[in-house]
């Protein structure tokens, strides 16, 4: 039984450890509309992303915490994608990562992914994904709790 | 060359360990998170195959000659396991799944019917969440309070300090015997006697400490002592707790089930004698079996023996490890003082790149915080690095980690 060896230039790409060493989109967001606290207990990573939406868009997106280089490049990259984009383009950016972490090959080459492409490497090894997903997994879930606080504004209006 | 001088030759000594031999992502495999567990020596992978081949059958229920045969092998694993940490009697050791699930009978077998509020239970900053959270759960039930002493800049528990906590209200002191995040050896015996001035009991967290010390309970004087077989080269789901038999008669069950009655009626029922009287259910029978074996093969090797060979490998590690600028190295400075761990820092990467890229070239060691969230906030860190030693570690493999961290630095290191 032999598997593939993972290749370790595949995953710390100067673009990844550019953003580790540089976070972008790093600090408090101030009036923000949603923000979830993620936590990755096995390993002891955590974040706060924070939103700002505005009109169905993400006007804004920042985040505070502390992991590995993975988790913190993913991150960096992931709120520079967000800012401007519509709440369905982030919808779908969660959908194609998660898919590229699952190691589709289209979603690698999916131009909206931006620089995060460059994190596809990680899917082979299967102990980071949940590091490269970290981001993805609070943005869903701040995505979540914006649209049921919607939903509590319409019924409270009707 | 091995190193004669520690009466151990790893290099021979590894051929018993048949996970040791094979390749990890292209290199030999360098197994370091003994502290996780350790890998399993032939004799005891043979006498759980022989279990299960001749002997299987439930104890203490049949007739039979199986069964007779599964109850004296688990019986006489009993007086094994007792005799590893020199416990006065064998009906004094009961099983347990590991240490974790012999703390939780003490915290709640002995804790529900004794802790009142206002009652103050002491452990320390650097215990396992092992334990912690039994200790916690058992505050929530019985309003008693749970408090803690810190430890020095060098990781060693803060004494002075354990003498300012303890007072006539403090009715449990629960240590660990050895770190294992970051190696300190705890003295035990000074802790038990502090504790006694108050009248306090003492329950000691072995895990760490029986795979790698010479352990006798009766001149530790403590008055429980958990431990856990995967941990010394024995089977996963084994464990035992050493208990003073008078605590032990006077406590009631931890669970109820078959194996731990006397008489039972529908409405009430007498339970077994200790040590069946926390043995509900089918126990690991083929595990304790295991377990016995482990400490036959521990013994051959020799309990002096195995502690010179890990404080000669932890001397080497943090002296290769001391020389590079970009690594820091937490716990005592003394390798005497500690078990064989060694816990670090690289400068600039997070611990699970640096097991991530050790991983690569086939280096088993532990990132992350080792189920110790209170030690990696008072050492300022969210996560560790820790590479840990067992009997059959050599020093080249410790130096194949070293250069393998220079791969770390080539990456991460503030340079590039």
């Amino acid at each position: 039984m032999t598997h593939p060896e993972p290749q370790l230039a595949s995953i710390y790409q100067d673009v990844i450890l550019d953003h580790y060493r540089k976070p972008r989109n790093k600090g408090e967001l101030p009036n923000a509309s949603v923000e979830v606290h993620m936590l990755n207990p096995s390993c002891g990573d955590e974040v706060l992303l924070q939103l700002k939406l505005a009109d169905d868009r993400v006007e804004d997106a920042k985040f505070v915490g502390q992991g590995c280089s993975i988790s913190m490049a993913s991150l960096s990259m992931m709120t520079g994608l967000l800012k401007g984009a519509s709440i369905g383009e982030a919808r779908g950016l969660v959908e194609r990562m998660k898919a590229m972490m699952h190691g589709d090959a289209d979603a690698a080459k999916d131009r909206t992914l931006g620089n995060l492409r460059a994190l596809a490497g990680v899917s082979q090894f299967p102990v980071r994904i949940k590091c490269a997903l970290l981001g993805f997994n609070a943005l869903e879930e701040a995505l979540a709790k914006s649209s049921n606080s919607d939903q509590n504004v319409d019924s409270r209006n009707e | 060359m091995p190193r004669t001088v520690t009466g151990i030759d790893p290099t021979v000594l590894r051929e018993e360990f048949p996970a040791l031999h094979q390749v990890v992502n292209g290199d030999p495999l360098v197994y370091l998170d003994n502290a996780a567990t350790t890998q399993k020596p032939r004799a005891v992978l043979d006498a759980l195959r022989h279990f299960y081949e001749h002997d299987n059958a439930n104890v203490h229920r049949g007739i039979h000659e199986l069964s007779r045969r599964a109850t004296d092998a688990f019986e006489a694993a009993r007086i094994r396991v007792a005799s590893w940490v020199n416990a006065p009697n064998a009906s004094e050791v009961v099983w347990t799944r590991g240490t974790t699930e012999g703390i939780n009978l003490v915290a709640y077998a002995w804790g529900l019917s004794n802790l009142r509020k206002g009652d103050e239970i002491v452990v320390s900053v650097m215990e396992h969440h092992s334990n912690l959270i039994p200790w916690q759960l058992v505050c929530g039930h019985t309003g008693a309070r749970l408090r803690h002493v810190d430890i020095d800049d060098q990781g060693r528990l803060r004494l002075d300090q354990l003498e300012d906590v303890l007072s006539d209200r403090t009715r449990i002191v629960s240590i660990g015997h050895v770190s294992n995040s970051i190696g300190t050896i705890n003295p035990v015996r000074e802790i038990v006697d502090l504790a006694k001035t108050v009248g306090a009991l003492t329950v000691v967290d072995g895990a760490q400490g029986a795979p790698h010390l010479p352990v006798d309970v009766q001149a530790l004087g403590c008055d429980f002592y958990a431990f856990s077989g995967h941990k010394m080269c024995g089977p996963t789901g084994i464990g035992a707790l050493w208990g003073k038999r008078e605590l032990l008669d006077s406590m009631e069950p931890y669970q109820g089930g078959g194996e731990m009655i006397s008489v039972v009626r529908l409405e009430e029922s007498t339970w077994a004698e200790v040590p069946h009287k926390f043995e509900a259910g089918t126990p690991n029978i083929a595990g304790a079996v295991g377990f016995a074996a482990a400490v036959d093969y521990l013994e051959d090797v020799g309990r002096d023996a195995i502690r010179r060979h890990e404080v000669e490998l932890t001397r080497h590690a943090m002296d290769r490890l001391g020389e590079l600028p970009w690594i820091r190295i937490f716990g005592p400075p003394e390798p005497e003082a500690r078990s064989g761990v060694v816990a670090f820092e690289v400068e600039g990467a997070h611990p699970h790149d640096v097991a991530t890229i050790l991983d690569s070239e086939g280096i088993a060691i532990r990132a992350g915080h080792h189920c110790t969230q209170p030690l990696m906030r008072r050492l300022g860190v969210s996560a560790t690095s820790r590479a840990s030693f067992y009997i059959y570690n050599t020093e080249a493999e410790i130096d194949r980690m070293v250069r393998a961290l220079h791969t770390v630095h080539g990456i991460f290191g503030t340079h590039a």
